[in-house]
């Protein structure tokens, strides 16, 4: 197994806060604006991104949710591996909120069409955003793209694409990983 | 989190320990899911399940239903008095021209003991037992210790009494099971004609003076009088029963001590628990029907997930 290194500490520091102020543009003070971590991953850039926000750029407010999307999957069955499920923290309300989905890794598309569903459990929201650390190009399944994006990466499909959180994993990173 | 180590639901006693906490872990998510604005979640929009009651129910039936359509799956009703059951077709025919149907799960109350463990060594679906007689209610079990955990914290090291009925409650046997399973302490109470010989052999303490059970336990859990399954007089009068094994507000309020108060419903009003105590705030009745869809949405979940495509 190899790992070769895309992108470091401080290149994911840079990406957090062009993110951070791209989402500013648009959502200006953040008072019809949530944002929403999806579980397990998307969490972590979630957090730090509301971090960044309150902290640096003295945005007041930051609604903050995480979502879990397990029971939306549609591969429920269709796998060796069994569907773990997380917490679901969405303590205000989503209608007629702009919505702002943040994970880590943006792959086939299928993690975010789950959460789309999911979402409407909670209301309607008035728009939907995607915001993802790392977009793994051409390997779409479905017609889903990032509003924001930190990186577009082109990787063959053996071949992971690795995010580590210095809060979980120890280091701020992103490695390629081959078998 | 792994999976279960069952393909069937047929009683406590074939579960783990770990199978009892992955189903408790999976029902805190699904508890969440249906506090929220649209209660439903796609998973099981694929499976389909048949609802086998040989027996009268109201609140299983209701909450399995329940549980099962917030999972998505195709819903069948069957019961028994409307059914070829009384022309004198078997329980295998009957179940396995259900089965025919195209049906990946059955959910089965039935008056034998031992139904669905007969039923699941005769056809492939994957069985819930939802009470065989006066043997098991496996997800009566799960969900009193599920919320015996959300009102206190943790099963373990808890004193539990169950009160009244023993010898026909099938809710008593799993109970047991259950608790044991989780590290409780358990202590079986009622009048002497209503419990089992040789109750002691499966470790639980026996009384019969329903105040010392109280004066010992953290959580009472009150059994219904069955009177539907009792073929001779166990007590001279319900009002002595009542009297005995009762539990009222001035009883309650005589200890030095919260008591948690259950029951599986029925209630018998007046009988095994006074109306003050039923709708005070020891009691968590109306928690147990609110956990009883969750655990089961957690067991049919997990359940349909080792269900190969």
């Amino acid at each position: 197994m190899s790992h070769k290194a895309l992108l470091s500490a401080k290149e994911v520091n840079i990406i957090l806060h062009r993110l951070a102020c791209q989402l500013i543009e648009n959502h200006h003070d953040f008072k019809n604006t949530v944002l929403i971590g999806l579980q397990p991953r998307g969490t972590f850039l979630a957090e730090r991104l509301a971090q960044i926000l309150e902290q640096d750029y003295k945005v007041k407010n930051i609604k903050l949710g995480f979502l879990d999307i397990t029971f939306y999957r549609d591969d429920f069955r269709r796998g060796e591996k069994i569907l773990e499920a997380n917490t679901t923290q969405i303590n205000f309300l989503v209608e007629d909120k702009n919505v702002v989905f943040i994970d880590d890794v943006l792959y086939t598309g299928r993690s975010i069409r789950a959460a789309l569903t999911a979402i409407q459990s909670f209301g309607r929201p008035k728009e939907i955003e995607l915001l993802t650390l790392i977009d793994r190009r051409f390997s779409r399944h479905l017609p889903i793209q990032p509003n924001y994006r930190g990186r577009q990466v082109d990787a063959i499909n053996e071949e992971k694409v690795k995010v580590k959180w210095i809060e979980n994993d120890g280091e701020d990173a992103v490695y390629l990983i081959k078998n | 989190m792994s999976e279960l180590s069952v393909n069937h639901l047929l009683g406590i006693k074939y579960l783990k320990a770990s199978d009892v906490d992955l189903i408790f872990e999976t029902a805190d998510h699904f508890k969440e899911v249906i506090n929220r604005p649209i209660k439903k979640v796609p998973s099981l929009r694929d499976i389909t399940i048949a609802n086998l009651f040989f027996e009268n129910s109201t609140r299983t039936k209701l909450s399995f239903e329940l549980a099962e359509k917030r999972l998505s799956a195709d819903v069948i009703n069957f019961s028994a008095s409307q059914s070829s059951v009384k022309k004198g077709e078997t329980l295998i025919d009957t179940v396995n021209n259900i089965l025919s149907m195209k049906v990946d799960m059955v959910v089965m109350r039935h008056p034998n003991p031992g139904a669905g463990v007969f039923l699941s060594n005769h056809i492939n679906a994957s069985i819930v037992n939802a009470g065989d007689g006066a043997h098991e209610h496996p997800t009566q079990a799960l969900l009193d210790s599920y919320s015996i955990r959300e009102k206190l914290g943790e099963v373990k090291g808890k004193n539990v009494v169950i009160v009244g009925d023993i010898l026909h409650s099938r809710v008593a046997l799993s109970n047991i099971y259950a608790l044991q399973l989780q590290g409780a302490n358990v202590m079986v109470c009622g009048p002497k004609t209503l419990l089992p010989k040789y109750i002691d052999k499966l470790g639980v303490k026996v009384e019969t003076n329903l105040r010392k059970a109280l004066e010992w336990c953290d959580v009472a859990n009150m059994l219904r009088v069955q009177n539907e399954r009792m073929d001779i007089n166990y007590f001279p009068s319900t009002r002595e029963y009542s009297q005995q094994f009762g539990v009222n507000k001035a009883l309650l309020n005589s200890l030095n001590k919260e008591v948690v108060i259950m029951h599986p419903g029925p209630i018998n009003r007046g009988v095994e628990i006074t109306s003050d105590v039923a709708d005070s705030d020891q009691a968590i009745i109306l928690d147990q029907v609110q956990n009883g869809v969750a655990v089961r949405m957690a067991v049919i979940y997990l359940l349909a997930s080792k269900i190969k495509q």
